[in-house]
């Protein structure tokens, strides 16, 4: 990879990014939400409970009343396969194409999480209202090299009162370039990192990184810092706090890594020996940075990688 | 800390032992080590019994009692261990030097045998440690989450900056490599006889961590070698010549770390192998320039030059200038690993620089200068390590 596929890369980052927060559009149901389609549904589903389909038994219910499985919520607007629109015609079409013609052209869909103001009735007509909420950088996922284009849609009743709203997230990605034969979830398919050993004395960083924090060890008696971490202080005090680092640095050595590959990292993997602006050092993976752009000296700042349930971790990219 | 002792002179190597080096020596470990001891203990004239004492690494998996039991030593009242991987070897010599005087034992044998070409591979590094809750595993947890899994990749941290501060590059690392080769491709024994590089081909192996070139790393190696040490006064009744360890010392400098002391004022010098140099000088009342030929540790070629710096055979930062027309090969004025080093005979954790060194007093090395006196040998850098001072009865 040279500079300047970073810099194109970047260049097309922005032009995605243009897209965020732009309304795709408003579309109304078809039909109010009726009887025979939460039945059909109820029934395809396999869910006995009454509170769907008998209005007597759905009165003595805490609902009072028939209610509309939560789940089945976009069935409500769906286009089905009634005709689309003509070609191009929002923001999200426009986006998409962006995409295909560089070559993200495949698409899988992700998340889905709802969240829901109240159950639905029968006789409630909702619309929606879809916004581009966001566009990730360059991922490299198990099924292969993409975007992750989230979408955010709010569902609300004809009179305007709000009932639930929906993040749906695709990822567009290029064909082949998966790292492995693509399974349900690219992403849960990469072995996890080498794991930290965690000690009484250690134990708080890696604490303070699921947090996003920085931590540097000090000293309660003369307020020197430390890292790596240890039980006692110079100065003979075991009693000690944290300081938040502001997460800015320079490189103060570096390396890149080509032999071995361990396939929980990409290679060639940079790492930085980063020298905090608090005075100590910490080794961290460089990020959104060519390797063969690091110097040593690079102003740097904490960027950090969320690895899996029980890990996050800092890497350090270059400042701006 | 008083940088000097009263063990110079102190105790002699009467005999080294070794078996062949390879990729894959088919046999176990066990084995290894047990025909290693038996051709020392042969080469020293000894019988297996006059043996009293075995030294080898913490990370060597060969009991002294079985090696003991095999060959028919019998009886030990000495047996120790040293720790930190290649930074114990000649820490081993001077466990036995303490025994000898001590009078706690007679004959020592240190040994070090392992497959770790065919069975585990050092190359690999960390990645399959478990993250047990100890001091020594949760050292890894600053390194091996990111992917700074291997020694070679420890080894780069430190050899990048080296390169910032003193303007040095790949081929003032490669001049090391080419000099080992040069050596190995005379030594019958060792794995790259006949096998010379140029500067060129060191320059054009692929990366393995950059700054480090494949060629910068040293083998990964099947193999054992064992040495005899005793007294000198037993050492004049034996057929082989004394070689006398003049002086033997350990170091762990300030602020140490495993493989990564990556937190002190400053990075590019070796400040254990320094505490070394002050006492083998002050313990010897010799210097740089006594020193013929020298064994310089070198898993990794970068860290030759702060080893030549910290013993005073040229200023800080001035080992390129140092190494750069041919002063560390055969004919200049200190050859280096004329074995071949680690990167040309064998990695064998460093006991075979040692055995090199023995053999460079005795006057039998393939690549044998004029008027050698003393060889100074080094262990492991970038750990905790050890030296010695080797010279003539
Ligand atoms: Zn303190």
């Amino acid at each position: 990879m040279t500079t300047t596929d970073v810099d194109e890369k970047a260049a097309f980052v922005a032009k995605l990014r243009a897209f965020e927060g732009l309304e795709v559009g408003v579309e109304e149901g078809a039909d109010p939400v009726n009887q025979p389609m939460i039945r059909h549904w109820v029934e395809a589903i396999g869910d006995a409970n009454p509170v769907y389909v008998d209005p007597d038994a759905a009165a003595q219910s805490v609902h009072g009343q028939v209610i509309a499985p939560a789940v089945m919520l976009q069935a409500w607007v769906m286009r089905g396969i009634r005709n689309r629109p003509a070609e191009g015609g929002s923001p999200r079409d426009e986006l998409l194409r962006l995409l295909d013609d560089a070559g993200f052209s495949s698409v899988v869909a992700t998340n889905c999480e709802q969240e829901y103001d109240r159950m639905l009735h029968v006789g409630d007509h909702l619309r929606t209202r879809t916004v581009i909420d966001s566009i990730s950088d360059e991922k490299q996922t198990g099924l292969g090299v993409g975007h992750f284009v989230t979408t955010r849609v709010e569902y609300e009743t004809l009179d305007g009162e709000p009932v639930a709203r929906m993040l749906f997230r695709i990822l567009k990605f290029k064909p082949g370039t998966g790292r492995q034969a693509p399974s349900d979830d690219g992403a849960k398919a990469r072995p996890r990192r080498p794991r930290p050993s965690i000690t009484p004395d250690n134990a708080f960083w890696f604490e303070g990184a699921l947090q996003h924090r920085l931590l540097i060890q000090a000293c309660d008696h003369c307020d020197t810092l430390r890292h790596p971490p240890e039980p006692r202080c110079a100065c003979g005090s075991y009693d000690w706090h944290v300081r938040d680092a502001s997460g800015r640095g320079t490189v103060y050595s570096y390396v890149v890594n080509h032999y071995p590959q361990i396939p929980a990292f990409d290679y060639p993997l940079p790492i930085g020996l980063i020298e905090l602006e608090e005075g100590t050092r910490l080794v961290a993976d460089l990020v959104g940075v060519d390797p063969s752009a690091v110097t040593i000296g690079m102003p740097v700042v904490v960027e950090w990688q969320d690895l899996d349930e029980e890990l996050s971790l800092p890497a350090f990219k270059p400042a701006k | 800390m008083s940088e000097s002792n009263q063990l110079r002179d102190a105790a002699a190597i009467v005999g080294i032992g070794a078996t062949e080096f390879s990729k894959e020596s088919g046999r176990s470990e066990m084995r290894l080590a047990v025909e290693a001891c038996e051709a020392a203990i042969a080469d020293a004239g000894i019988e297996p019994a006059q043996v009293d004492g075995m030294v080898t690494f913490t990370a060597d998996t060969n009991p002294e009692i079985e090696i003991a039991r095999n060959l028919g030593i019998g009886e030990l009242s000495f047996f120790s261990r040293v720790h930190h991987g290649g930074g114990a070897a000649c820490g081993t010599i001077q466990q036995a030097v303490l025994a000898v005087n001590a009078g706690v034992a007679d004959y020592v044998v240190c040994y070090r045998a392992f497959n770790e070409r065919s069975g585990h591979r050092f190359g690999s590094g960390v990645q399959g440690r478990p993250a047990v809750a100890t001091a020594e595993a949760s050292h890894f947890s600053w390194y091996a989450p990111f992917g700074l899994l291997t020694p070679a990749q420890w080894v780069a941290m430190f050899a990048q900056r080296y390169c910032h501060e003193f303007s040095a590059g790949s081929e003032d690392f490669g001049r090391i490599a080419v000099a080992d080769r040069k050596h190995a491709a005379k030594n019958p024994k060792a794995w790259f006889y006949e096998q010379p590089i140029t500067l060129e081909e060191h320059q054009a192996s692929r990366w393995i961590v950059e700054p480090l070139h494949l060629l910068d790393c040293c083998q990964e190696s099947d193999g054992a070698q064992a040495l005899v040490v005793t007294t000198p006064e037993r050492a004049r009744d034996l057929p082989q010549p004394s070689v006398m360890v003049r002086a033997a010392a350990q170091g762990a400098g300030e602020d140490q770390h495993m493989m990564t002391s990556y937190y002190r004022e400053t990075i590019t010098g070796l400040p254990e192998m320094g505490l070394i140099a002050r006492q083998l000088w002050n313990t010897t009342g010799l210097g740089p320039a006594d020193i013929q030929a020298a064994i310089i540790y070198d898993h990794f070629t970068p860290l030759a030059l702060p080893q030549l710096e910290e013993f005073g055979f040229c200023g800080r930062g001035e080992a390129k200038d140092f190494i750069a027309d041919g002063t560390i090969e055969l004919g200049g004025r200190l050859p280096i690993n004329t074995n071949g080093g680690q990167l040309g005979e064998a990695y064998i954790h460093g006991m075979n620089g040692i055995a090199e060194g023995v053999r460079l007093v005795r006057g039998t090395s393939y690549n044998q200068p004029e008027g050698v006196e003393h060889v100074l040998v080094t262990a492991g850098t970038m750990v905790p390590t050890s030296a010695l001072i080797l010279g003539a009865a």
